[in-house]
């Protein structure tokens, strides 16, 4: 394998940890505001706060490793995607940005104030829609170099309807990740209600994920028909994905095994998410730069493997230990502790 | 080139790098704080202490909070607003940013448990040392990108042959000449400012009424702190000013209003300079930048004459210079008073106003060190990369960064409003006093 693809997989594979904690952390804001407007507030806050306080900060570095990651390993990647996405990528930052900063002033400062829970639940669903706008520009078409400069098409762009169906399934994608997850959680944590709620959010949004996945791939062959049949020639994997995304309903379906069917959706993505990362291959953005254009050189290259090794020597112990204190606590889980907040 | 996506990218970087810093220093400085704080509580046995680390990380999440959100946004905006420097400087200085990343989630992991397991261990010092890593993660935070800028003012580590870069050395483009100083600067003067704000606090609890024992030992340990760290502050203040005159002579003589090339130097201290660029009511004092450059009062230094016109920084940062240097003395000064006074029982340090200027203590220092860093950037104009890229080259050509400035500006406003009205709330509903109070009922309940 080249350094090239090393760095990529690197990268998509980050890039992958995001799209699942943030979708989690994204889709638990958005049924919490859901659940106040419809009075049923009680059921969900307390788990959703018990989930997200100690990781909240953690979900964030995946996105910033990400896109420092891909300018260290494709310095060219500033050039290009740096000048077309100021707009989409500046309006991400502001909405990640108040979402963030006022997610700790709630829950560290002063709680309960309704007009916050709301904007917090949209901006749950604006972020990932207007992020998911990077996967739309990457495919081709929106973007045209004009004097050696990259300028983007918003009309094109907005009047697309593969940019709608993208984000749509954005969308989609976050509310079932984050359903799923907290179907098992509240289980976990031996809360009926939320856990019956959670199950019935889950599987309501299986199918407006699944007819989104397959439009996007229909639209494609519209879209750009070299894409579309490099998407056809790995159909093994996004079929490995659909069939793990039925057993993950089924499971839900029956209430049975709900700590295998976290693992079955986190697998379901991973093939979806490299199936598609593959079919991408060798493309950067379609179709100006590719990864070996792209691509820093040998040294840089070469440090930067070294030091992201050296950086999971170090992190992955941490990331256990954090996930043993919370996430896999039962004691913690399950609100029988005393609190231990400063 | 686009003139005005130009200007309105230095204003954007400007406006999010000021706003940033604010907390960006404070996420370097006060884990250092919480943990002598929590350490000295153990060691001598003193609740109160322990109590002062515990409601510090309260306040202190808070700004992280913001301190996160502001340094994800001058991450993509180096690449968002700076795409031409990003695509050239990222082959050669990629390697600390890819670091600084982990080193802040290093630093986030660790806070998150630190958080959640107040008294969680039975034995606390298991606790406190949760803090190590998030000191060491927050300060190599601050190293990893301070190592980006010194690199933007000393680049090496590679060759420029007909347009490409060649022979690219990693580490010894983050090893540059100005790294050591830069990076020293930086952390002196972030654990100073954060001693002197929570010293602020504390002075200004004392003052609106509070005789709190507690409000004492917090003053006191801070300012011990502040002074320790205020001299360290200015020592390597002196290194930076050597290191100038040999690596950067043209930032140095533009701070020091330096134009002519002479021996035995005399140093220009306040002052204004009218529009024939005669200077008005400043201080000379006489050998004192020969010293300053070279530690010699008969050593030579570099005048602005030396340059061509279009290669020299703004003449305006002498006045940003002298602000961080006197607000520097200003508070060693104060600090000095402070603690001697302790030592040697002087009433004064008591007084009304003696609280009021240690009040005045926490404000002043964030004042320096946002003059220190735009000193640092104007300082190095019209270079984004000294001597190889200029800044107006680097920039971005969209057109709408005009209207991504006005959106920041709002994000800020509500940012550091937001910041301000939560701290303040989340003290006031719980007050030392009160929280003492809860503390013993627990402890008796436990005993019962």
């Amino acid at each position: 394998m080249n350094l090239e693809v090393l760095g990529i997989i690197v990268l998509w594979i980050f890039l992958f940890g995001y799209v699942i904690v943030a979708s989690i952390d994204f889709g638990a804001g958005f049924f919490n505001a859901y659940s106040l407007l419809t009075n049923k507030s009680h059921i969900l806050s307390n788990i959703i706060q018990r989930y997200l306080s100690p990781v909240w900060e953690v979900t964030n570095v995946f996105l910033v490793f990400f896109f420092v990651g891909i300018v260290g390993f494709f310095p060219q990647t500033a050039f290009y995607y740096g000048t077309v996405l100021l707009v989409p990528v500046s309006i991400a930052i502001i909405l990640l940005a108040v979402r963030g900063s006022y997610y700790a002033f709630e829950s560290y400062g002063s709680r309960g104030h309704k007009g916050y829970a709301f904007a917090y639940g949209v901006s749950g669903l604006l972020i990932p829609s207007s992020l998911s706008v990077v996967l739309t520009i990457s495919e081709g078409g929106f973007v045209d170099i004009i004097d050696d400069l990259p300028q983007l098409d918003f009309w094109a762009l907005f009047t697309s309807p593969l940019t709608w169906s993208i984000v749509l399934l954005s969308i989609a994608s976050v509310l079932y990740i984050s359903a799923v997850f907290l179907t098992w959680y509240a289980w976990k944590a031996q809360d009926w209600e939320a856990h019956e709620l959670m199950r019935k959010y889950a599987l309501i949004w299986a199918g407006p994920l699944i007819f989104m996945a397959v439009a996007i791939i229909i639209q494609m062959q519209q879209h750009n028909p070299d894409r579309f049949r490099n998407m056809i020639s790995i159909w093994p994997m996004f079929g490995i994905s659909a069939t793990l995304f039925l057993m993950t309903v089924w499971l839900i379906w029956k209430k049975r095994g709900l700590g295998l069917s976290v693992g079955l959706l986190i697998l379901q993505f991973l093939f979806a998410f490299f199936a598609y990362g593959i079919s991408h291959y060798p493309y950067l953005l379609y179709p100006h730069l590719t990864i070996y254009e792209g691509f820093t050189n040998q040294e840089m290259a070469i440090s930067l493997v070294i030091a992201f090794i050296a950086g999971l020597c170090l992190l992955i112990p941490s990331l256990y230990l954090l996930f043993r204190l919370f996430l896999f606590n039962k004691e913690y889980v399950t609100g029988n502790q005393k609190d231990f907040h400063a | 080139m686009n003139e005005s996506a130009v200007f309105w990218s230095r204003m954007l970087t400007e406006l999010t790098l000021s706003f940033h810093i604010i907390y960006a220093t404070i996420g370097v400085g006060v884990p250092l704080m919480i943990m002598i704080a929590q350490w000295v509580g153990m060691k001598n046995n003193d609740e109160h202490y322990i109590l002062l680390a515990r409601r510090i990380t309260r306040g202190f999440v808070i700004t992280v909070a913001v301190g996160v959100v502001t340094g994800t946004a001058i991450g993509l905006q180096l690449s968002l607003l700076w795409p031409n420097f990003m695509r050239l400087a990222g082959q050669v200085i990629a390697l600390p940013l890819f670091m600084e990343t982990f080193a802040f989630f290093f630093e986030a992991i660790f806070l998150g448990i630190y958080l959640y397991t107040w008294d969680r261990f039975d034995n606390q010092t298991k606790h406190m040392l949760l803090l190590i890593p998030v000191a060491i993660g927050a300060s190599m935070s601050a190293v990893f990108i301070t190592v980006v800028n010194s690199f933007m003012n000393t680049p090496q580590g590679f060759e420029l042959v007909n347009g490409e870069l060649v022979n690219i050395q990693p580490l010894v483009a983050m090893f540059n000449p100005s790294m050591p100083t830069k990076v020293a600067h930086v952390l002196a003067s972030a654990y100073m400012t954060s001693a002197f704000l929570l010293a602020s606090i504390a002075a200004f609890r004392l003052l609106k009424g509070s005789n709190h024992i507690y409000y004492k030992k917090s003053l006191f340990l801070m300012m011990k702190l502040g002074l320790i760290f205020s001299i360290a502050t200015a020592v390597i203040g002196d290194f930076s000013g050597k290191f100038l005159a040999e690596y950067q002579p043209e930032k140095l003589a533009a701070a020091e209003w330096h134009f002519e090339t002479e021996e035995a130097a005399s140093l220009i201290l306040l002052g204004f300079m009218d529009q024939e660029e005669n200077i008005k009511l400043a201080i000379r004092i006489p050998y004192a930048l020969s010293i300053l450059a070279h530690g010699n009062p008969m050593a030579e230094v570099i005048g602005l004459n030396e340059f061509p016109e279009d290669e020299i920084p703004p003449l305006y940062i002498h006045y940003l210079f002298n602000i961080m240097v006197f607000i520097g003395m200003f508070m060693t000064l104060v600090s000095i008073l402070y603690v001697a006074g302790v030592w040697r029982g002087w009433q004064f340090i008591k007084k009304v106003w003696f609280r009021w200027l240690t009040v005045l203590g926490g404000p002043l220092s964030i004042i320096a060190i946002e003059t220190g860093w735009w000193l640092a950037e104007v300082g190095r104009q019209p270079w984004i990369l000294r001597g190889y890229m200029r800044t107006a080259q680097g920039a971005t050509t969209s057109e709408h960064v005009d209207m991504m400035f006005i959106l920041f500006c709002i994000l800020y406003i509500v940012l550091g409003i937001g910041s301000i009205v939560v701290l303040s709330r989340m003290y006031r509903a719980n007050p030392i006093e009160q929280e003492i109070q809860d503390r013993m009922a627990e402890v008796e309940g436990g005993v019962r």
